[in-house]
């Protein structure tokens, strides 16, 4: 029977079988989970009792839950801190290690090598770090030159930025070589018109490495943003005595996702939570993606 | 064909160090010093890592990064307590059949896609492309409860089959695939190769750098991959590292130099083997970064 298949018929019949398994994989671990979480998040259900329907009753309880709106206000903390400085980091650094010639590729390694690195591992080493004397790294240090001890993960105020600075770290060296990347793709011709016109070093920065670098920094705000609304690794491992401690001052949505379906198994609620999380990750990235391109 | 040279140019361009030398002056001195002491800052966590690591309990909280009496003794410890070289076999196992399965099924997918003119191909395609938009958290309560049902909870199978396929890596491999001319797959038809042996013998050799660059990213998100792990595993044999690492939780009483040694063991793999392919794997977060 195949043999009398025209050449066009034989290749469908081939692209499907290709393709019959992934196609498999594809509705049932994507798109029916996908359509299950939304349904779960109009049920109530604490995963042993039974399912039943809520309505919008989970969504009504989110929107008055005042742990729910300090998480959401910490989730936008981690992006607004982490996304601006991270982005600043990278690209001053790509931009003068392009510029130098002298052990270049060593330099470099020593920038992407955190990139290699297990978010967990990591986390417990800053851990380390942030203890206070006679533990701590830091604070050793600082008591070394008589400076007093610093909070770092016991505040209220400092634990946040704290628990960022190890995730800002390991995502520093993708960034650089993506913008070196970009940096390399300016045609040469450019810099060389300015250098005759006797333009200043800052003045091509603004006018003609910036404005041609734009696809670059889109793609690394949107990829960063992404990974900092998404935080999770770093805050429960810096803090697992507490998750999300201290007094909730750390938890970002993605933690508070989980304790809400593993530790109380309120799966309904939980998987309203996810679908906010859903649509926050799709109205940032649309916004950043028209407002950066826009301009 | 063109794209692709482009991005193979830049990132080649990355790694040679040709322009023209012109003799330093102080400015460059500065701006080369400055960057070293930041690469230096950079690498310090790993190093103090490495370095507790290898220190005695008494010289721990010692700010001094280079250990008085270096010793192997942590690590000794470590494994022969058995937990960490369980986590480490399951890591292995867990990492190297996922990476396996995305280099089969993605780049299948994505040839199929790319040179194959079928009725829903578009469909097909953009379905695929739109669950990059999902974000994992959102499926991990279903994919629990389908665990739960099927008996997946607590084994291998159950760590492993939300990855088993990217859309990312069939996007990147569709894209790969575009600069394989069709020649090549005409020429193979003719020659009386069948569509399978096409895909193995002809086109697959011809993107081998993307296959690469994709296998090491999948394999390093699933190496340090947490989330997932933690929610399906229970028992303690069936830990990935990152989740045994994480269940010694209370920072009260931990043993900081035998944590250092775990961690160490959870990311020197990675380390080594990025030392070692260094420039192929620069290149290749260049060529996914720039198409994924």
């Amino acid at each position: 029977m195949y043999r009398n298949l025209t050449i066009r018929q034989k290749q469908i019949v081939w692209a499907w079988a290709f393709l019959a398994l992934p196609v498999l994989f594809y509705c049932v671990i994507r798109f029916y989970p996908t359509g299950n979480a939304i349904v779960i998040s109009f049920q109530d259900w604490n995963l042993l009792g039974d399912r039943t329907w809520a309505g919008l009753e989970n969504y009504r309880k989110l929107a008055a839950d005042p742990v729910f709106w300090q998480v959401f206000r910490n989730t936008f903390v981690y992006l607004l801190l982490g996304t601006p400085v991270s982005l600043v980091i990278s690209f001053v650094i790509a931009y003068h290690l392009d510029k130098t010639r002298f052990m270049h590729g060593f330099l470099r390694m020593l920038y992407f090598l955190p990139f290699m690195t297990s978010a967990v591992a990591m986390a417990w080493v800053w851990r380390w770090f942030y203890q206070p004397v006679p533990i701590g790294l830091f604070n050793n240090a600082l008591a070394s030159v008589g400076v007093p001890q610093f909070p770092f993960l016991r505040s209220t105020t400092w634990a946040l930025p704290s628990i960022l600075a190890p995730a800002v770290w390991a995502g520093l060296g993708f960034q650089i070589i993506i913008f070196m990347a970009g940096l390399r793709a300016i045609p040469r011709s450019y810099y060389e018109a300015a250098r005759i016109d006797g333009v200043s070093t800052w003045t091509v920065l603004w006018e003609i490495t910036l404005p041609l670098l734009k696809p670059t920094i889109v793609f690394i705000v949107v990829f960063s943003s992404i990974g900092f609304l998404r935080i999770f690794d770093h805050v429960f491992n810096m803090t697992s005595q507490n998750p999300g401690g201290p007094l909730n001052s750390t938890k970002p949505l993605v933690l508070m996702i989980y304790q809400t379906a593993f530790s109380s198994f309120d799966m309904g609620y939980a998987a309203a939570q996810t679908v906010v999380l859903f649509l926050v990750l799709l109205v940032v990235s649309l916004l950043q993606l028209r407002i950066l391109r826009d301009r | 064909m063109a794209a692709t040279d482009e991005i193979r140019a830049t990132s080649d361009s990355l790694l040679t160090t040709e322009g023209p030398r012109r003799p330093a002056n102080a400015g460059q001195l500065t701006r080369w010093t400055l960057l070293f002491l930041g690469g230096v800052l950079m690498v310090m966590p790993i190093a103090y890592m490495i370095s507790t690591s290898l220190k005695w309990p008494h010289e721990v909280y010692n700010l001094k990064l280079i250990p008085e009496e270096p010793t192997i003794e942590n690590y000794t410890y470590v494994l022969e307590d058995g937990r960490f070289y369980w986590w480490f076999v399951n890591s292995l196992i867990i990492a190297t059949i996922t990476t396996l399965s995305n280099v089969f099924f993605d780049s299948l997918v994505g040839y199929t896609l790319c040179k194959f003119r079928f009725p829903g191909r578009y469909i097909v395609f953009i379905a695929i492309l739109s669950t990059l938009m999902i974000p994992t958290e959102m499926l991990v309560i279903p994919w629990y409860l389908m665990s739960q049902q099927f008996g997946w909870l607590d084994t291998y199978w159950g760590i492993m089959f939300p990855g088993l396929m990217t859309a990312f890596g069939t996007f990147l491999m569709k894209q790969f695939f575009e600069t394989v001319p069709d020649d090549f797959i005409e020429a193979a038809r003719i020659d009386g190769l069948n569509e399978l042996q096409i895909w193995w013998t002809v086109a697959m050799p011809l993107v081998r750098p993307a296959l690469a660059a994709l296998a090491i990213f999948v394999f390093l998100g699933n190496w340090t991959a947490f989330i997932w792990p933690l929610i399906v595993t229970n028992s303690v044999e069936m830990y990935t590292l990152p989740v045994g690492l994480s269940s010694f939780g209370d920072e009260a009483d931990v043993a900081w130099e035998l944590i250092m040694t775990g961690a160490a063991i959870s990311t020197l793999p990675t380390l080594v083997v990025f030392l070692i392919f260094q420039r192929f794997i620069i290149r290749g977060v260049v060529m996914a970064g720039l198409k994924g």
